[in-house]
């Protein structure tokens, strides 16, 4: 696999992008109601310069060919409801937040999904196996938005653990990144077990058994790299969910992330801070998926892409 | 799936030819978890069809004195922070997830069995062109461009069923087209095309009814995760508007009230999370039992 390959997925990127950046621009201008309605009757004189400062007043084409040249350069654009505050701002404050959100929710699911795998695959059909596997199944099943509240009903409000807002310090963390993670550990767990068992009659892990190796030793020197493959390849379709995870997760525990902020524009009508960050979300989830290729191809010399 | 497995095995007591359908049933009748996944959903289906029949209260009947009560005789489930009957509107809130399930799902299967059947009979260059853009369309998150549908078109119901579809078509267009493909070479295909049949009544009339098995198969499966994401904006507040409600809503309105009426939050959880494992108990029993070859895990 080679430096064409990234370059050649990069370029199909672009294409794509520019179609999702055409169809959303013309998607708000010919949808109904303006930016500046509200309940509060404007004075004319003051919608006209508003329109103006936002270039409103302008044909529909140039200003298209204006977002497109911002965007160029980086610019998405000022906050339509927020005076004084450019959507880079408002994604340059928020975005960190959301980012490590969801890296430690991905430590979980990682951590969690894999050990139980792990420890599912090395004694199968025991209880070591039956109870994660059951989980695994809720997990899968129930949604964030059914998860996150449980959890703050039983660790924040019954038990009193845990806060269950804000986003401060590191207990802060805990239930957000839990709820966020949930889902993909438990199908994690299922990956690695599923890997492992497969993996397991295979000759080389005969080999590693025949020259005395350890069971551990066996499954974390030999079975794991193998057996994992299919975890790996499995993280592309877990960012993006994590990605659009965060949008509940983040306004369930009021955490000041990305996610709550894209939200909080689309139910205010925030037509650049909505756009904006609608195409931040495109680009994470096409560059994620991209890396994850990229990482498959490193561990699986079997892969090859041209 | 040992259920499952059980039900794959040869089929030996009963006697002369057994049809596709009348084996499958056979199987998915042998599927425990199926079969509780499929009386699950009929009672809960026929509750919610009677419902403005049977129901005690009107979805929006407020009682201002009774607001967050207990479970209790009167009202089974306990009231809301409107005081309105929590058990009817779970079951009005079922009618509109159900409803957006379902029909969001038919969308889908129309347009994806659609394209899936046109790529696969025309082949060649038109084939790789559709399913190069099938391939471009997978890498776009859709949960993104339709809350920006909803905010910019209004929170509208019938938008939703339709923006919806239009994102689960995908993988039904991949299966139908896998399934067209295998079909055109058949001799009944090449009958109908010797005898001048035109193509779009063979795609219509021998392909597609051909392909149905795995397309059943694949809408069970489309039909909860239609109803997830239909809660996930509901419950985001970009999707079924009040007074109106979809488990979403009531999920979202349970947690703001779950300190002091846990069931507001519980009830509808439940519900959901029991619908959408019956769903996809029966997707899974179907899928097995429509092809026995493919099981799972």
């Amino acid at each position: 696999m080679g430096l064409a390959y990234i370059l050649r997925r990069l370029a199909v990127m672009v294409p794509v992008f520019l179609i999702v950046v055409t169809v959303v621009f013309f998607m708000i201008r010919f949808a109904p109601g303006g930016p500046f309605d509200s309940e509060k009757q404007v004075p004319p004189q003051i919608l006209e310069n508003l329109n103006r400062r936002y270039h409103l007043d302008e044909p529909l084409a140039m200003q298209y060919l204006r977002y497109l040249g911002d965007l160029a350069r980086g610019d998405l654009g000022p906050s339509f409801k927020h005076a004084n505050r450019t959507v880079n701002e408002i994604i340059a404050e928020s975005l960190p937040v959301s980012v490590e959100l969801g890296l430690i929710a991905l430590v979980w699911a990682l951590l969690i999904g894999i050990t139980a795998g792990g420890l599912a695959a090395l004694r199968p059909n025991t209880a070591w196996d039956y109870v994660p596997m059951t989980i695994s199944v809720l997990g899968i099943c129930l949604p964030t938005f059914v998860i996150g509240p449980l959890l703050v009903l039983v660790f924040g409000l019954w038990l009193q653990w845990l806060p269950v807002a804000g986003w401060n310090a590191w207990q802060d963390r805990v239930l957000p990144s839990l709820t966020l993670g949930f889902a993909y550990a438990a199908y994690i767990s299922r990956l690695t077990r599923g890997g492992l068992m497969e993996i397991r009659t295979q000759d080389f892990i005969r080999t590693a058994r025949a020259k005395g190796l350890s069971e551990s030793q066996v499954l974390l020197r030999h079975s794991l790299r193998g057996g994992l493959l299919p975890v790996v390849s499995y993280l592309g379709p877990a960012l993006a969910g994590i990605i659009t995870g965060a949008l509940v997760t983040e306004t369930i525990f009021n955490i000041p992330g990305l996610g709550r902020f894209f939200i909080q524009s689309a139910l205010n009508r925030d037509y650049t801070v909505v756009m904006g960050t609608a195409l931040l979300y495109f680009t994470l989830i096409f560059v994620c998926n991209l890396l994850v290729d990229v990482v498959y191809a490193l561990l699986d010399p079997r892969v090859r892409y041209d | 799936m040992t259920d499952a497995m059980a039900a794959g095995g040869p089929v030996e007591e009963r006697e002369g030819g057994v049809s596709l359908w009348a084996d499958a049933w056979y199987r998915l009748q042998k599927n425990r978890l199926a079969v509780f996944g499929a009386v699950f959903l009929a009672v809960e289906i026929v509750l919610c069809l009677v419902t403005p029949w049977i129901a005690p209260y009107e979805f929006d009947a407020q009682s201002l004195e009774l607001t967050l009560a207990p479970p209790s005789a009167g009202h089974w489930l306990g009231t809301d922070n409107l005081g309105r009957d929590l058990l009817t509107r779970l079951l009005y809130g079922g009618r509109i997830s159900l409803t957006v399930g379902l029909l969001a799902s038919l969308v889908s299967v129309a347009v994806g069995v659609l394209y899936g059947a046109i790529a696969g009979f025309a082949g060649g260059k038109l084939d790789n062109a559709m399913m190069r853009f099938v391939d471009v369309l997978y890498a776009v998150p859709f949960v993104f461009l339709v809350i920006i549908l909803m905010v910019y078109f209004g929170k509208n119901i019938y938008l939703l069923f339709v923006a919806l579809g239009l994102t689960q078509w995908l993988t039904m267009a991949r299966i139908v087209r896998g399934q067209v493909m295998s079909l055109r070479r058949k001799e009944f295909v090449e009958a109908a095309i010797s005898m001048g049949v035109r193509p779009w009544r063979i795609v219509t009339r021998h392909l597609i009814p051909n392909s149905l098995g795995p397309v059943i198969v694949y809408l069970t499966l489309t039909i909860p995760s239609v109803v997830l994401e239909e809660a996930f904006l509901s419950f985001l507040g970009l999707g079924v508007q009040a007074p109106m409600a979809s488990w979403g809503t009531l999920i979202s309105s349970g947690v703001e009230v779950m300190e002091v009426a846990p069931t507001a939050l519980i009830a509808p959880a439940a519900l959901l999370s029991l619908t959408l494992f019956s769903l996809n108990f029966l997707g899974d029993g179907l899928r097995d039992a429509l092809d026995p070859k493919g099981a799972k895990d």
